[in-house]
C-alpha cells in the first residue's frame, strides 16, 4: 500500500505541474534614475505588498564599523525634512499597514503590506526617506541605546546565539560574513552620526534600490506611480565595495564557547559556494547542495531526524541548512543538541556518519523523487503568501542575480542526479573545510537567589493605585 | 527540521518576531551561516493579529472612504455544520490555488493536564511521532512527504491542533486524508517514541531555564494563576514529565480526542460537498465522546506581588500583569482597541513611545491581552539593561496608571480605529489567515459573521467604553510584577 501510493504520487505530481500556472505574471521596469521596479500580480485579495531593497548590508562594512547598516535601518524611521521622527510608522499605522524592515548581510529591506489603494502612500514615504533622511544626534543617541538593548536580548543573554556568533567569527577567516550583522558590541558603541551620514549618502539612492510590488495591482499603474514618487530622485555614483573573498581553509578548526547555560550544543560548518560565487558552468553544484540539505533535513522523513532523533535517540533537536541565496560563499551547517545519554562528540560522530554515507552511497532515486515532490508542492503552498512571492524576487535581485533565477529554481532542482549529490558531498563536506563549535554550559545558578516579597500597594515608588 | 528554503526561515522569524512580543523569547535567525538580524519594529499583539494606529494623516479621508466601501462580499462566507458524530466543521471555499488546509482542533491543551503537567503536550507530539495504526513514525513521515503534504501538530494552553496542508489532486489528497484519519484515531503511542519525546521535553525545560525571558514567563504565569491549570507552561514540569506513562497518554487521547471535543476548519479549493466528505473522512469515525468540561474560574489577585529572580543576564526582563479576559467576553473589543493604543500597536502605542522612542530604554516593549477560554493574562513587558530596571518600571507603571485613570486621548482612538479597520483586508489576505480565524471562531464559539461585523465592532468602541472596561478590569494595586535579570554592572560607557 505504502509503495503503491508512492508510485502514484510521483506520476501525478510530474504531470500536474507541467501544466499548472500558479503565479501571476511578473513585469519589470527601470526608471531613468536607475531605480529597478518589479511587479508581480496576484489578484486573490485586495492587498499590495511593497518592498524597497537596498544593496547594502553587514557584508559591506569595514572593520570597526560593523553594525552600521543595521543602525542606519533603525534611523530610517527617525524622520525626514518633511516628516518628523516616528511619523513614518504612525502614518502607516493609521492606514492599517503592516510594516517592518530588516538588515541582512547582503541587503537591507523595508516593507509594507497594505490595502491596495494605499500603495501610493508607501511609495511617497519610501521615496521621501530614500533621499531626505534627517539624522540627528538626539535621535541617534537614543536609538544607539535601543540597538544595544537589541544586541543584549538577541546575543549576550542567549548562549546558543553567542556560541553561533563565535562559530561564524572562527569559521570565516577573511569573509565579511565573520561579523555579526547587528555589529560587535564595541563597534555599535563607537558608531558616530558622521558614519551614518556617510553610509546613507553612499548607498541610499534610486540606482542602488530595487522596489518589488506584489498583489492586486496593475503593473502599468504601479510603474506610473513609481515614476511620480521615485522618478524625481537624483541618482548617485555607486562604487561597489571590493569583495574580499574567503581564503582557502587548510585544516579543521575547533572552538569551545563557555557560557551560563543548561544544554550543550554542537555546530559544524563546511565552506561551500553559492549561486553567486560558483564558477560558470558549475551551477549544478549549488542546486545539488540545495538538494543535499533537503535530503538531510527537508521534512520529518529526512535523514537527520529519521536516523539521529528517531532511530538512534542521539539528539533531541537537529537541523542542517544551506543558504543558496547569498552573495558570497558561505557554510553548509549542521546544528544539534544531544539527548541526555549522549555526548557532543558522539553526536558529531553520528553526523559524520551521515556525511560519509552521502559520499560513499548513491542516494536512492526514490528518496530524490520524494524531495522533488515536496518542492513542487511547496511551490504551490508558497503562492498563498504574496509577501513571500515579493521576498523571493527581492532577495535574488539584491545579490545581483535576477528574479528569473528564482522562477527557474524548481526546474534546476529537478535536474539534480544522485551522482551529482555524491560529488558535492565528497568535494565540499571534508574535514579540511570544516569548523566545529561546541557550547559548554556553565552554571546558571551559582549566584542565584530567589526572593519573593510583597509589595505595598501604595508604595511611594510604585505610585500605583 | 529544515524549512523549505533558507529564506523561509527568515520570513518565519519575521512573523515570529511579532508573535514574540506576546510570548517573549525572540529567536535568532540563522540564515545559512549568517546571523541575520531582522526587524526594527515590535508590532502587534494578541491573537487578533495585525493592526496599528495613529495621528493626523493626509491620507486619512481617502482611506476612510475606501474602508467604508470595502465590499462585504469580499469577506469570505463561513459555512458551518456538524458531522453525524458531533464534530463541528467550519469551511471557506478558496478556489484560486489547487490546495487545501485542514486544521483539526481539540479542546485538549495543557489546561487539561490535570495533575500531570506535560501530558497534553506529550500526547500531541506522539500523534505525530509515536506511530499510527500499523505504521511507525518513519512511515507516517515518509508518506506525507511523498505526497508533498505538510503535516504538523501544535499545542497551547487551550488547544491541541493537528494541521494538514495538501494539494487537491485526488491521488495525493485522498491517501493523505486516509493517513490523517489513522493518525487521529489510532495512535500507537510507541514506548520508544515516548522516551524520545520525553527527552526533548526535558531539554526544552532546560532551554527555558537558560533563557531569562522564559524564566520570567513561567514565574509570571505561576504568580498570576496560582493553582489554576493555566499556571504551568505547555511543556510541564521536570518531575511530572519524568513520570508520564504510556497508559496516561492513552487515557488522555481517549478522553479528549473525540468528535464532540473537536472542530474541523477547512479552507481550500474544494466545494461544500467536497468539504463534507473530507470532514467525514478525517473525523467521522472518531468516537463521539463528550466535550471537555468547563475550566475552573480564574480567581482575581488579592494583593500586589513582586517576584525578583536572579539570572546571569545583562538585561532584566520585566513583566507586569494580572488575569485579563476570556475570548468571548463582551468587553473584548473595548479592551482590544484600548490595548492597541496602550501597548499593542508597535510604534504607534503609548508604551513604545514613552519607553523606547523618548528614552531608548528597551528594544522590546509591549502590552497585550491574551484572550483564552477563561481569562488569559494581561501583560505589559519589556527588557532593559539591568541598571535601568527601576526607571523602566516606574515609567511603565505611570503609563498604565494614566491610561486607566484617564482613558486614551480622543485623537489616538480615532487613529486606532482607522488603522485597525483600514488594515482589515490584511487579516484575511490568504488561506492561512482565514484558516486561523476559522479555528478561533469555532473554538471560542464566536458568531459566524465575526469577520463581516469586525469593523462595526471596532467602530462601536468609544472612549467611555475603553475607560470603563479598563477601570473594571485592571487593578493596578494588585498586579504581579516579575523581574528576571542580573546585577547592574558598573555603568557602561555610552
Amino acid at each position: 500500500m505504502f509503495h503503491r501510493y508512492l508510485q502514484i504520487s510521483l506520476l501525478c505530481l510530474l504531470s500536474y505541474f507541467s501544466s499548472a500556472l500558479l503565479a501571476g505574471p511578473v513585469q519589470e521596469f527601470t526608471l531613468e534614475n536607475g531605480l529597478h521596479l518589479i511587479v508581480k500580480e496576484d489578484h486573490r485579495a485586495p492587498i499590495a505588498v511593497s518592498q524597497v531593497w537596498y544593496k547594502v548590508g553587514g557584508a559591506y562594512e569595514q572593520e570597526g564599523k560593523t553594525g552600521l547598516s543595521h543602525m542606519l535601518e533603525h534611523m530610517m524611521f527617525k524622520g525626514t525634512k518633511k516628516y518628523g521622527p516616528g511619523e513614518f510608522s504612525r502614518i502607516m499605522a493609521a492606514n492599517g499597514a503592516s510594516e517592518n524592515a530588516f538588515t541582512d548581510s547582503d541587503a537591507t529591506a523595508y516593507f509594507q503590506s497594505l490595502e491596495k489603494s494605499r500603495l501610493a502612500l508607501s511609495f511617497e514615504l519610501e521615496a521621501d526617506r530614500m533621499r531626505n533622511l534627517v539624522l540627528s544626534e538626539a535621535e541617534f543617541a537614543k536609538e544607539k541605546q535601543v540597538v544595544l538593548e537589541e544586541r543584549r536580548m538577541r546575543t549576550e543573554d542567549q548562549p546558543d546565539n553567542m556560541a553561533f556568533e563565535h562559530f561564524l567569527a572562527t569559521a570565516y577567516q577573511t569573509s565579511p560574513y565573520q561579523n555579526p550583522i547587528i555589529g560587535w558590541m564595541s563597534d555599535i558603541k563607537n558608531l558616530t552620526l558622521t558614519d551614518l551620514q556617510h553610509w546613507y549618502q553612499r548607498w541610499y539612492a534610486p540606482n542602488n534600490a530595487i522596489v518589488v510590488v506584489a498583489g492586486d495591482v496593475n503593473p502599468t499603474a504601479v510603474f506610473e506611480l513609481a515614476k511620480t514618487h521615485f522618478g524625481p530622485l537624483p541618482r548617485s555614483e555607486i562604487t561597489p565595495v571590493p569583495t574580499r573573498p574567503e581564503v582557502e581553509q587548510y585544516g579543521m578548526k575547533r572552538l569551545i564557547v563557555k557560557r551560563p547555560a543548561k544544554l550543550p550544543e554542537l555546530t559544524m560548518g563546511y565552506k561551500v559556494p553559492t549561486l553567486a560565487t560558483v564558477p560558470k558552468g558549475q551551477e549544478w553544484q549549488v542546486y545539488a547542495l540545495e538538494v543535499l540539505a533537503y535530503i538531510l533535513d527537508g521534512g520529518d522523513s529526512a535523514r537527520l531526524t529519521k536516523n539521529l532523533v528517531r532511530a538512534k535517540s542521539m539528539a533531541t533537536n537537529i537541523w542542517s541548512s544551506y543558504d543558496f541565496w547569498s552573495a558570497l560563499s558561505n557554510l553548509f551547517i549542521f546544528n544539534g543538541k544531544p539527548s541526555e545519554k549522549h555526548t557532543l562528540s558522539e553526536l558529531e560522530e553520528a553526523i559524520r556518519e551521515q556525511i560519509t554515507q552521502l559520499q560513499t552511497t548513491l542516494v536512492d532515486e526514490k528518496e530524490l523523487t520524494k524531495i522533488k515532490n515536496q518542492l513542487r508542492a511547496s511551490k504551490v503552498y508558497e503562492a498563498d503568501s504574496v509577501f513571500y512571492q515579493a521576498m523571493q524576487i527581492g532577495r535574488a535581485e539584491a545579490i545581483g542575480l535576477n528574479w528569473q533565477i528564482a522562477e527557474a529554481y524548481l526546474d534546476n532542482i529537478i535536474k539534480v542526479t544522485p551522482a551529482q549529490l555524491q560529488q558535492v558531498a565528497t568535494q565540499y563536506l571534508t574535514d579540511d573545510n570544516l569548523t566545529v563549535a561546541v557550547l559548554e554550559p556553565q552554571s546558571l545558578t551559582e549566584k542565584t537567589k530567589n526572593t519573593t516579597i510583597m509589595e505595598s500597594p501604595n508604595s511611594a515608588k510604585g505610585a500605583i493605585h | 527540521m529544515k524549512p523549505l528554503t533558507a529564506w523561509t526561515t527568515m520570513i518565519y522569524s519575521l512573523t515570529l518576531r511579532t508573535v514574540n512580543t506576546t510570548t517573549s523569547n525572540p529567536s535568532l535567525v540563522r540564515k545559512g551561516g549568517i546571523l541575520a538580524v531582522p526587524v526594527v519594529h515590535t508590532p502587534l499583539l494578541t491573537k487578533e493579529g495585525l493592526g496599528v494606529v495613529v495621528r493626523k494623516v493626509i491620507y486619512s479621508l481617502t482611506a476612510w472612504l475606501i474602508l467604508l466601501s470595502y465590499p462585504v462580499s469580499a469577506i469570505p462566507t463561513i459555512q458551518q455544520w456538524e458531522t453525524s458524530n458531533g464534530a463541528r466543521v467550519y469551511f471557506v471555499a478558496a478556489p484560486e490555488l489547487p490546495m487545501v488546509d485542514i486544521e483539526v482542533t481539540f479542546d485538549a491543551g495543557s489546561a487539561r493536564d490535570g495533575d500531570k503537567p506535560g501530558l497534553a503536550s506529550m500526547t500531541k507530539s506522539l500523534l505525530k511521532e509515536g506511530g499510527s495504526g500499523e505504521w511507525d513514525a518513519d512511515q507516517v513521515a515518509e508518506q506525507f512527504d511523498n505526497w508533498g503534504a505538510q503535516f504538523s501538530v501544535s499545542l497551547d494552553r487551550d488547544m491541541a491542533t493537528v494541521n494538514l496542508r495538501s494539494l487537491t489532486d485526488t491521488q495525493l489528497l485522498s491517501p493523505a486524508l486516509n493517513l490523517l484519519t489513522v493518525v487521529l484515531k489510532q495512535p500507537a503511542f510507541r514506548e520508544k517514541s515516548l522516551e524520545q519525546v520525553r527527552q526533548r521535553m526535558l531539554n526544552a525545560l532546560k532551554m527555558q531555564e537558560q533563557d531569562p525571558a522564559s524564566v520570567a514567563d513561567n514565574a509570571f504565569y505561576k504568580a498570576v494563576y496560582g493553582d489554576h491549570p493555566y499556571a504551568i507552561s505547555e511543556t510541564g514540569l521536570k518531575e511530572t514529565v519524568m513520570a508520564l506513562k504510556r497508559e496516561e497518554v492513552v487515557a488522555f487521547h481517549q478522553r479528549y480526542y473525540v468528535a464532540k471535543n473537536a472542530l474541523v476548519a477547512i479552507v481550500g479549493a474544494v466545494d461544500k460537498q467536497g468539504a463534507e466528505q473530507l470532514a467525514n473522512q478525517v473525523v467521522g469515525s472518531l468516537p463521539a465522546g463528550e466535550t471537555a468540561p468547563a475550566l475552573p474560574a480564574v480567581a482575581d489577585l488579592k494583593e500586589a506581588n513582586l517576584v525578583n529572580l536572579h539570572h546571569p543576564a545583562t538585561q532584566t526582563h520585566i513583566l507586569i500583569g494580572q488575569p485579563g479576559v476570556a475570548r468571548n467576553d463582551p468587553d473584548y473589543f473595548s479592551l482590544y482597541v484600548g490595548n492597541y493604543i496602550l501597548g499593542g500597536s508597535g510604534f504607534a502605542c503609548l508604551l513604545m513611545d514613552e519607553v523606547r522612542e523618548k528614552r531608548g530604554l528597551a528594544y522590546s516593549i509591549y502590552s497585550y491581552f491574551s484572550p483564552q477560554r477563561v481569562p488569559g493574562p494581561f501583560v505589559a513587558g519589556l527588557d532593559t539593561r539591568n541598571d535601568q530596571t527601576e526607571e523602566a518600571l516606574k515609567i511603565v507603571r505611570q503609563v498604565l496608571q494614566d491610561f486607566v485613570a484617564q482613558g486614551p486621548p480622543a485623537e489616538k482612538l480615532k487613529l486606532a480605529k482607522q488603522g485597525i479597520t483600514g488594515g482589515f483586508p490584511l487579516r484575511i489576505k490568504n488561506n492561512s489567515n482565514i484558516l486561523g480565524y476559522l479555528s478561533v471562531i469555532g473554538f471560542y464559539r464566536l458568531p459566524l459573521d465575526y469577520l463581516q461585523t469586525f469593523n462595526q465592532n471596532i467602530e462601536a468602541v468609544t472612549l467611555e467604553k475603553i475607560k470603563d472596561a479598563f477601570q473594571r478590569r485592571l487593578h493596578l494595586d494588585k498586579m504581579v510584577t516579575v523581574t528576571v535579570g542580573g546585577k547592574p554592572e558598573a555603568k557602561e560607557a555610552n
